[in-house]
């Protein structure tokens, strides 16, 4: 007997979005995230997002857990699975030199206090990910260098358009080029190589035939977006081309496991929201309700493809990582041990790659995207954790 | 097509036929090994790699030893990947009785030419300083040690120079192993060592799998220095029918903590039991109290090729030409593999073996 009628997994805005339309629609709803406080990756520390003051008045029970499971599929009658993504790390020399983090890792990062004042900064890699960094890290104080787009300008153009057919997102977009006057963006250019004694000091920037040097104390890189399917999979759902395959409702394969968010497909907050909103009130029991959604998710499925194609990462972005450059970090694995492995299986037991603390979840998306090896194999724990965790509670 | 059949073809390349693929060439033999998956990516890549002498009988002493002696030349030979670890193994003494075993069991391995130390509760503290106080004391087998198998059975694969081929095998008989997509492999000797699988390619064969869990932490180095086992592990591991868990803990050459250990009969699907994991887990803790605290990275389960008499089965299947069996090795196939090569190509070629043949011939088990 489960003491809740849903449980959600995830505390970003797919995950509150469905936990409000099924508590304010009646249902006893926990939200179980890995973080003290709710937001996931973009509002997480926010205080007047108007969603998480929603939230917080809805009913629906928080719940702090770094362990979650396929243990979780018994803290429901129905269970919602919103864990979002990560980012996506293509090797490339240097990278792994201090200095260097993700353009995720960058926001966080200042978000905690991270003093970036005075700091040179190059942000690079696709996405409108970079123009939020950027904004970020240049209100703060930094000396943002550049912002280096691989798409080429032509398809970044064609993005503006799309913006327009998107209000909000355009929104977004003119309050971000406002704090970004006097920041060099550049399309079609990437970085090549970090280089530097022990810290980064300088990258090689390409575009085409040219490349130069552009001086830096950080630089943020940013390829695109992994979804967290991980415990998805634990719980037997199947997945499409590596997301979580959903149905009208948001169901997933599984009776009464539903899925809403990026993990659905890469799409922004908004996609989320609105997958989050169809999920819990379907969940709850509001097919009704839920459909009234489903144009307006339709829209943002639409301005997704858009966006994945204007930032479709160029081939030459995979192949940047020499013989000697690591691929592995838990391990330490370099792309020439695993150069000729005929899968990630065999590369896994003979190279110990992705064997380490994160599991695959760096280098087995990079050598799905630069080497066209298949999906991993996921097993307990999602996420390290302490042996004590995997105990079954005296409880359940 | 690279002419002639071989003169012995190997279903299976786990440890058990990489070894005896590599004996066999040794020997001269022309050899083809057929592999439904990544070589060593079956049981192989599943157990805890603990080469250990067991004296329990004398046929399981013969192997395990004789095999252990191999191990020792070969892992010199091979690459890093191997994670050879020389850290021996501490069986471990809740009370006087255990204790009392503990003294049995040193007189045998002595008998037998094997060093082994018994210690007493301080001894035992100062050798592994991670295990509870109030233990009555241990045994210290100091040749045994921990390696790392697939590395090994690639290894063994790659410089035996077989063919390796990827394919399927539906059924072994005298005319061949036929594949899942029609081809039939044909050669001078056809040996089964699918492992826990060899029963389904050989009605009558008696193998069936008995599953483990095992738990891998992050590096903790120094925690462990021994591969740690408890004396009660015979009686629990072994205990007639039910599922059982016992104490079977080993460090590894990165300096992660792995696991052990679990046995379920009849259980066949892959995924986590929860409810052993856990009673194994906390026999773990009731051992080692601050194990519960390491970082886990990943769980998994194996399994193991159970025999009725817990021997393995080794040579000519009785009532065939040329079907032979190299399988059934429970959980001792990364201890036994090299001594089983040796073994297979032994008795193909004419040669005397090292240790008697005869307790693991296949014809033990009276099918005709
Ligand atoms: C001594 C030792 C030390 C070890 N140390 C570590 C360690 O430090 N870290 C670690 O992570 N592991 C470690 N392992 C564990 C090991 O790599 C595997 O986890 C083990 O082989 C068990 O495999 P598994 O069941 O988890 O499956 P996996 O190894 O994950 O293999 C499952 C296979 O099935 C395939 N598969 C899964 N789903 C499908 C599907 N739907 N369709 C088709 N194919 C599918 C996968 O692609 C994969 O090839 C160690 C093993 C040993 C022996
Ligand atoms: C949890 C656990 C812990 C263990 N710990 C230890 C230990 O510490 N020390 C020790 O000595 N032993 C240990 N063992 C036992 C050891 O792992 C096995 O005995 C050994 O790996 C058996 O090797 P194998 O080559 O016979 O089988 P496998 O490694 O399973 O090889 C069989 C091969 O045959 C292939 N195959 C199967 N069917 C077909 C087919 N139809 N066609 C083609 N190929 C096929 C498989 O893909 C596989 O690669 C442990 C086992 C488990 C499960």
């Amino acid at each position: 007997m489960s003491a809740f009628d849903i449980a959600v997994v995830g505390a970003g805005p797919a995950g509150i979005a469905a936990a409000c339309r099924a508590a304010e629609n009646g249902a006893r709803v926990v939200v179980i995230d890995d973080n003290p406080a709710p937001g996931g990756q973009i509002w997480r520390g926010e205080k007047s997002e108007p969603w998480i003051e929603r939230f917080k008045r809805s009913g629906a029970v928080l719940e702090r857990d770094t362990a979650v499971d396929e243990r979780v599929r018994q803290r429901g009658a129905k269970l919602i699975l919103a864990t979002g993504a990560r980012e996506l790390f293509l090797p490339f020399p240097g990278w792994t030199l201090p200095g260097v983090t993700g353009v995720g890792g960058l926001q966080a990062l200042i978000k905690s206090g991270l003093a970036v004042k005075g700091m040179r900064v190059v942000i690079a890699g696709s996405g409108p990910l970079l123009l939020a960094a950027a904004s970020l890290a240049r209100s703060k104080g930094a000396v943002v260098r550049l912002v280096a787009e691989q798409a080429p300008g032509g398809r970044v153009t064609g993005f503006a358009g799309a913006l327009w057919r998107h209000p909000g997102k355009a929104l977004q977009g003119a309050e971000l080029i406002l704090t970004l006057i006097g920041v060099r963006y550049d399309a079609g250019c990437f970085v090549e190589e970090a280089c530097g004694e022990g810290q980064v000091e300088h990258v090689r920037v390409r575009r085409g035939e040219r490349a130069w040097e552009e001086k830096c104390d950080l630089l943020a890189v940013g390829f695109g977006l992994v979804p967290n399917t991980e415990l998805a999979a634990l719980l037997g759902c199947d997945l499409d081309s590596g997301f979580v395959r959903t149905g009208d409702w948001q169901q997933t394969s599984v009776p009464g496991v539903y899925a809403a968010g990026e993990l659905t497909g890469i799409g922004g907050v908004e996609k989320s929201l609105v997958e989050g909103e169809i999920a819990g009130l379907a969940a709850a029991g509001r097919e009704a309700d839920a459909e009234r959604l489903f144009s307006r998710r339709a829209s943002w499925k639409r301005f997704a493809a858009r966006l994945q194609s204007a930032f479709a990462l160029e081939p030459v972005l995979k192949k940047l990582a020499r013989e000697d450059t690591c691929v592995c970090r838990c391990e330490d694995v370099p792309l020439s041990e695993l150069k000729g492995r005929a899968s990630w299986r065999e590369a896994k037991l003979q190279t110990r790659c992705g064997m380490g603390s994160c599991q695959g979840r760096i280098c087995g998306a990079a050598t799905r995207e630069i080497l066209g090896w298949g999906a991993d194999s996921v097993r307990p724990p999602a996420f390290p954790t302490k042996v004590r965790n995997l105990i079954e509670s005296k409880s359940s | 097509m690279n002419g002639a059949a071989p003169d012995v073809l190997i279903v299976g390349g786990g440890i058990v036929g990489a070894a005896c693929a590599w004996e066999c060439s040794l020997g001269g033999l022309k050899v083809m090994v057929v592999e439904a998956d990544v070589p060593g990516s079956g049981a192989t890549a599943a157990g805890m790699g603990h080469i250990v002498a067991m004296e329990d009988s004398t046929p399981e002493f013969h192997l395990t030893r004789y095999s252990q002696i191999i191990w020792n030349e070969l892992v010199h030979e091979m690459p890093a990947g191997v994670e050879y670890l020389p850290c021996g193994t501490l069986w471990v003494a809740v009370d006087e009785e255990e204790m009392a075993g503990a003294r049995r069991k040193q007189a045998s391995y002595l008998g037998r030419g094997v060093p082994a130390e018994l210690l007493d509760a301080r001894q035992l503290a100062e050798a592994e300083p991670s295990l509870r106080s109030g233990l009555v004391g241990g045994l210290l087998v100091p040749e045994d040690s921990a390696l790392y198998p697939p590395v090994a059975a690639q290894w063994l694969l790659t410089q035996s120079g077989a063919e390796v081929r990827r394919g399927r095998v539906v059924s072994i008989s005298d005319s061949g192993a036929q594949l899942e997509d029609g081809t039939l492999l044909t050669a001078g000797i056809i040996v089964n060592a699918a492992g826990a699988m060899s029963s389904k390619l050989m009605p009558g064969v008696p193998v069936t799998p008995r599953k483990g869990h095992l738990v891998i932490t992050e590096r903790y180095p120094g925690f462990l220095r021994h591969q740690v086992v408890e004396l009660g592990y015979l009686k629990s591991a072994h205990a007639a029918g039910g599922d059982s868990v016992a104490l079977n803990v080993q460090p590894r050459a990165t300096g992660q903590v792995l696991i052990g250990s679990s046995r379920q009969h009849g259980a066949t699907h892959k995924e986590i039991d929860r409810p052993i994991l856990s009673a194994m887990l906390r026999r773990a803790e009731e051992y080692l109290p601050g194990i519960m605290d390491l970082v886990a990275v990943r769980c998994w389960t194996g399994f193991r090729a159970t025999t009725p008499d817990k021997l393995p089965l080794i040579g000519p299947w009785p009532g065939t030409q040329r079907v032979w069996l190299a399988t059934g090795h429970e959980g001792l196939g990364i201890t036994t593999g090299p001594a089983t090569g040796r073994l297979v190509a032994d008795l193909i070629l004419g040669r005397t073996p090292a240790i008697p043949a005869q307790p693991y011939l296949p014809a033990r088990c009276g099918h005709a």
